[in-house]
């Protein structure tokens, strides 16, 4: 008898410890401090009491609704436009990848090779108002004379696309390349066109591929501040950018603390919505 | 298998026996951090350390462009025997703050022996209030007699017990003349409607407010309510209008170097750097701001070694160097305005180029227009709160 025999009740503590510690210490805990934060009052000169400070959840609620607004329109739009780009993407991969299926893979991968910084700073030079891309759209009259790119919304929500792709095509394509593609036949053979096929089989087996894509691109998404800091302007502040600016700008902890529990639970509440909409069997994928 | 736990029970235990076994230790971590109390370091032993641990802002020190290394501190090796560990990690005061303020409020050192924070944000002073600044030790700086005499007696140390100078700046108006005509006025660069969404103002309050409090004919170095309000309505407008394209650090300079940005509100000493022949820099007509960044022994930090440092760049003939640079040895300058008089003596014997430039070495008559801003102005909570509320939408 080795010794996980003989203490079979207590293994599964054993085998759990290291996981459990690491979330307590790195998650639960520091997160606790947090909500303990965002209930103190006072400021950073005369040091921070814990007062029961709901009143700093209504503030930032009040004071900040459009980057609250903001931030979740910008990221549902990236998360939109990032899944409508990356599905053919990763259907073509799955499907007719054929053996230069990894290499493709890659160069979906290779921009997270570059930091996440210097990709945001790269589309600053890519749109930049004497640059390729404006000038090209001024001669076709879809932006006028003195419009430009950097500095608006467009920048903002295309920089998150862009930045978010990855993690929306590689979980499309896991669930994708899953398909057994003579379901497809099946359904071919049973006379639907190839149109049905794919509304009636493709796309329904692809769903956790779906969700998983759409959780992981909207989630970091709507925290982001990074690209609203370098292609927007004043007016496309996000909240990430006032949680940023409160916490090391104004040392204003409690209001921060605050407004990341706002936008966690904002979040929280997104994703309940929409596991009761797609079903919860597709968020953990198990359906097959 | 009927004895097996099911998956519920075993993340109830494994709930259970994780915070039974982390709890404690955590606690004990975080009271041990506690104890572990700086300042062991700072009885005024007249022993130079080993090493010194000194951080500064990005390209703040003379440098050698072949051998990329920074001669000044070479030569402090030479001739005191301690290595100067530099590092340029601080890019804003608010950020630097934001990183060492947990060590310091716990009275944990922070393992530097000198920092440099900015007089125009309210992070300096809050350093000195907060007690997180070690005394110099003024014995170990006979050249704090060099120090220039405007910089004597500011309002946030007045006799100058724990910070000294290390270099200053203006800030004023900076234009591309290949996109526009001269900007030289507040007015110009907030109200110009050529200038829509080309322009940009800088994110820190003390540096803007100063700029449109004297196009407003206002005093910025005594500020009230009503001169705060003016202010801050005229740049309000210019956000609403779109007039400004973006609130920056010092991340201006290359979009105004590519031509995204006609003008920009900026400091002196990046388009000194920035050395680009169609970007030209002004103090504005009504006047600009002075800053200076001054070093600090945080809590914890070696007091004579430090101070044995500021007195070596408080040396003319070492500032005037650092300053200038010196071509014919392949060495760049700072660049900003020294706080070190007879320094442009020194600066002339290694780089004239350098030391006639009234960027840095600004004659006495545009020291007379630009100005510091007020102290209190700059902790006033609520005109903060207002502010970043402004240039973060």
């Amino acid at each position: 008898m080795n010794f996980f025999h003989r203490h079979r009740e207590t293994t599964p503590y054993l085998l759990l410890a290291p996981g459990v510690l690491f979330l307590a210490v790195f998650f639960v805990v520091p997160l606790g401090f947090l909500a303990y934060q965002s209930l103190e009052s006072g400021n950073f000169d005369v040091g921070f009491s814990f007062t029961w400070a709901w009143s700093n959840y209504w503030n930032a609620i009040h004071d900040y609704r459009a980057q609250f607004v903001r931030s979740i329109e910008y990221a549902g739009i990236a998360t939109l436009l990032a899944l409508v780009a990356s599905y053919p993407v990763a259907y073509w991969i799955a499907f007719r990848g054929g053996r230069w299926k990894n290499l493709l893979l890659l160069f979906i991968v290779a921009p997270f090779f570059v930091t996440y910084l210097i990709r945001t700073l790269a589309w600053e030079t890519i749109l930049s108002d004497n640059g390729f891309v404006v000038n090209t759209l001024q001669t076709l009259h879809v932006l006028g004379p003195g419009g430009r790119l950097l500095a608006t919304s467009t920048a903002v929500v295309a920089g998150i696309t862009y930045n978010f792709l990855p993690f929306m095509a590689l979980p499309l394509y896991v669930s994708l390349e899953q398909i057994d593609e003579r379901m497809i036949e099946a359904a071919e053979d049973l006379y639907a066109s190839k149109l049905h096929a794919f509304l009636r089989v493709t796309l329904p087996l692809s769903l956790p591929g779906i969700v998983a894509g759409t959780l992981l691109t909207f989630i970091p998404a709507a925290g982001d501040f990074i690209n609203a800091q370098l292609l927007g302007s004043t007016q496309n502040h996000m909240i990430g950018n006032v949680i940023q600016s409160k916490f090391l700008e104004q040392t204003d902890y409690p209001s921060a603390a605050a407004m990341s529990f706002i936008l966690m639970g904002a979040i929280l509440v997104f994703v309940f919505v929409y596991a009761r909409l797609v079903g919860t069997e597709q968020l953990t994928g198990t359906a097959g | 298998m009927t004895d097996q736990l099911t998956r519920r029970q075993l993340l109830e235990r494994a709930a259970i026996g994780g915070t039974a076994i982390t709890l404690p230790g955590l606690l004990a971590a975080c009271g041990s951090s506690g104890t572990k109390a700086a300042g062991g370091t700072t009885s005024s032993s007249h022993k130079l350390a080993k090493t010194l641990h000194f951080s500064n802002w990005t390209l703040y020190m003379d440098t050698n462009n072949k051998k990329h290394t920074n001669p000044s501190l070479i030569e402090f090796e030479k001739k005191y025997g301690t290595h100067v560990a530099y590092v340029e990690d601080i890019n804003d005061n608010a950020s630097f703050f934001g990183k060492i303020q947990g060590p310091l409020s716990r009275g944990q050192s922070i393992d530097r022996d000198i920092i440099v924070l900015t007089d125009n944000d309210r992070y300096l002073g809050l350093m000195l209030r907060k007690g997180w600044a070690e005394k110099l030790d003024k014995s170990a700086i006979p050249n704090i007699k060099n120090l220039v005499a405007v910089q004597q007696h500011p309002n946030f140390d007045p006799n100058r017990e724990y910070t000294l100078p290390w270099q200053s700046g203006m800030t004023g108006i900076a234009y591309n003349d290949t996109l526009t005509d001269p900007v030289l006025s507040v007015s110009d660069l907030l109200e110009n409607s050529k200038l829509k969404g080309k322009i940009t103002v800088l994110n820190s309050m003390g540096d803007a407010m100063t700029l449109v409090m004297l196009a407003n004919g206002d005093d910025p170095t005594k500020v009230t309510d009503k001169s705060w309000n003016d202010a801050f309505n005229r740049i309000k407008k210019a956000v609403d209008n779109k007039q400004i394209r973006q609130f920056t650090g010092n991340d201006y300079a290359p979009p105004l170097a590519k031509g995204d940005l006609s003008a920009a509100m900026s400091w002196s000493g990046d388009i000194a750097q920035i050395g680009n022949k169609h970007i030209h820099w002004n103090v504005p007509k009504d006047g600009g701001a002075l800053w200076t960044d001054n070093m600090l022994i945080p809590k914890g930090g070696d007091v004579y070694t430090a101070s044995v440092y500021m007195n070596y760049v408080y040396d003319p003939k070492v500032q005037g160097l650092m300053e200038a640079g010196d071509p014919k040895r392949n060495i760049t300058g700072i660049y900003y305005i020294p706080p070190v008089a007879g320094a442009k003596k020194w600066a002339l014997s290694f780089n004239p180029a350098v030391a006639n430039n009234p960027l840095i070495f600004p004659s006495p008559k545009t020291l007379e227009t630009v100005h510091i801003f007020d102290n209190a102005a700059l902790n006033n909570q609520k005109y903060l709160e207002q502010w970043q509320n402004l240039i973060s939408g």
